[in-house]
């Protein structure tokens, strides 16, 4: 790797650092935009101007916005999360177990959606305009059409009330088996898997048949090479850069995807935690799980576009 | 996006080719536009009576979806409800698109640091995740009509000008804009005549795109709540209302899901077979 890749990958790392402050301090900006008073808000109506005043001034809620918004990232720093203000707790103690419940779905998710959607993607683009191709392409733009939540519920129709296979809600308390513990991942992992792997079947097709349609795959089958070796030795090889880009940016869609699935399946990930915070308007735990969601995503995509600077030969 | 093409027939219309696929995708989004308008003349029953005994009640004569989980008519409530899909996501879509697009185009006109700095801020805007920033933002300011257009617009915007900027820069370079400038024409004059005239085709179908996004976005926003508010419901909310019939299929569940598929799978059909000159983003 010469410099001139290492100067590309540092940069792009530079902009990402830089998107992160500016979405925290979004974040930040557009909760502390909440109508009304916090601190009046916390008391109720019963409270004295007195106390009400008294909480501001120790939630230094005086102070003016860009010091508090200092305050918080300097306690992000130091692992401080902030109190909850529903139910008076640690926000990082709320939100540790839920993020590796969520972490757990999203492995999983990972795990069976990759080898699924990048055989899919490979072999229509291997066979591309024919019956079988045309069924993924339908099917791909089909779930991708539509609203993950309707995913999830043609999951439930046809697993939980047609089949009775498995249960519609989950529960990760209940696990005492194996097979409790695939029947309580299963609808959501299920949903997910269409969702994401959806997405990365189109982007994994593309990439492929741009890279059959060069000057050296045609050259692989007119040297004699059958069309098996030329795909998997000349085609796959130089197709892998942005194959790998495709998969990075189809895990993004895991952000959105979970805060549906988690909520449609009652399932106890940080997400699901997050729709709740809004509804009571939990101020601290929005801004942490907000920037959780932002930092995966931001690694991901980041993660996207260094992978295609690395797997781009001119650069090199 | 090769779907279907060249197995439907051809026909010609309006001078340009269309296919079957594309025409029937048309008349979809022709009737759910029609359904949007005229909904409150066409409705069989108002939307907030209860109509039926029992809830979740099936398909029958005089109520042709069944009922919701209250007894009230689904076919009158779904039919409502397009107003409120299609209508927001149109009016966002509308905001997104014009502000992105002139945005992009006098970026790609005037360049230097108005450029960079534009580019950069719409850049960072794009990587936070359209869920999470609905969330939050419905969590600040709670989600009326205006805030959710305003929101959903906001959301788009950078998409819209990243798409518009490319395409613009392109035509930038082109002889007949340094004629034009050496005129001594004004950015107004450049952008309107030289530059949106060369760009207007694939930038009418980055709006159709983008409308399928926001149609996406809404409902699924409703869908956690967060969206519209009872008593208006558009077909997102349709279905959270009514999940407690999943379990026994209820219509009143399926029906306003359908609804929102045959739209955005319309769009993306019709896009896909619009003919290539229209379509090409490489114009």
């Amino acid at each position: 790797m010469t410099s001139g890749v290492l100067n590309l990958v540092v940069k792009r790392l530079g902009i990402a650092l830089v998107t992160l402050l500016i979405v925290l301090f979004a974040v930040f900006f557009a909760t502390s935009m909440l109508p009304g008073d916090t601190a009046s808000i916390l008391l109720g109506q019963a409270a004295t101007p007195e106390a009400v005043a008294g909480l501001r001034e120790a939630m230094h809620l005086n102070d003016p916005a860009i010091l508090r918004f200092l305050r918080w990232l300097l306690g992000l720093l130091h692992g401080d999360l902030g109190t909850s203000y529903a139910n008076n707790m640690p926000v990082a103690a709320l939100i540790g177990g839920r993020l590796v419940n969520t972490m757990k779905l999203a492995a999983i998710t990972t795990l069976l959606s990759v080898p699924l959607a990048l055989t899919l993607g490979i072999t229509a683009a291997m066979l591309r305009g024919s019956l079988y191709d045309r069924a993924v392409t339908v099917v791909s733009i089909g779930v991708i059409s539509v609203p993950e939540f309707m995913v999830a519920t043609l999951a439930v129709l046809l697993f939980a009330v047609y089949l009775k296979w498995l249960p519609a809600l989950s529960s990760v308390n209940e696990a005492h088996s194996l097979t409790d513990v695939v029947r309580i991942y299963a609808m959501p992992v299920i949903t997910l898997t269409f969702v994401i792997s959806a997405q990365m079947v189109r982007m994994t097709r593309a990439a492929v048949i741009e890279t059959l349609s060069t000057p050296y795959a045609e050259m692989a089958l007119l040297k004699g090479a059958s069309r098996g070796r030329m795909v998997l030795k000349h085609a796959l090889p130089n197709a892998l850069g942005p194959i790998v880009n495709a998969v990075a940016l189809s895990l993004s869609y895991l952000v959105g995807g979970v805060i549906i699935v988690e909520t449609i399946f009652n399932y106890p990930g940080i997400a699901k935690l997050m729709v709740d915070a809004v509804a009571t308007r939990d101020l601290p735990l929005i801004q942490s799980c907000a920037m959780i969601f932002c930092l995966g995503y931001l690694l991901l995509i980041t993660a996207a576009d260094i992978v295609a600077i690395m797997s781009n030969p001119r650069l090199r | 996006m090769t779907m279907a093409r060249g197995a439907a027939s051809r026909r010609s219309l309006l001078g340009h080719s269309y296919n079957l696929v594309g025409v029937v995708a048309s008349l979809v989004i022709l009737a759910w536009t029609l359904v949007a308008i005229f909904a409150p003349y066409i409705i069989p029953h108002p939307i907030g009576d209860i109509v039926d005994d029992d809830y979740f009640g099936p398909m029958r004569q005089g109520l042709w979806l069944g009922s919701d989980y209250l007894g009230r008519d689904m076919l009158s409530r779904v039919l409502i409800g397009a107003r409120y899909t299609v209508g927001i996501s149109l009016a966002a879509v509308c905001i997104a698109c014009f502000s992105g697009v002139v945005l992009g185009m006098v970026a790609a006109v005037t360049g230097g640091w108005f450029d960079t700095c534009l580019s950069r801020f719409l850049d960072a805007m794009n990587s936070i995740p359209s869920k999470l920033f609905g969330l939050v933002v419905v969590a600040a300011v709670g989600s009326s009509i205006p805030v959710l257009i305003l929101t959903l617009a906001v959301i788009y915007i950078p998409g819209a000008y990243r798409f518009a900027r490319a395409l613009a820069v392109n035509i930038n370079t082109m002889d007949f804009m340094t004629v034009a400038r050496v005129r001594g024409e004004s950015t107004a004059y450049l952008i309107g005549s030289e530059i949106l005239p060369n760009i207007i085709r694939p930038v009418l179908a980055d709006f159709g795109l983008r409308f399928v996004f926001i149609v996406l976005l809404l409902s699924g926003l409703s869908f956690l709540g967060l969206g519209l508010q009872p008593p208006l419901a558009d077909w997102g909310a349709l279905v959270r209302e009514n999940i407690g019939g999943l379990p026994f299929a209820a219509p009143a569940v399926i029906v306003p899901s359908l609804a929102i598929a045959s739209l955005t799978i319309s769009v993306n059909l019709l896009i896909d077979n619009l003919p290539q000159k229209i379509r090409d983003r490489d114009t």
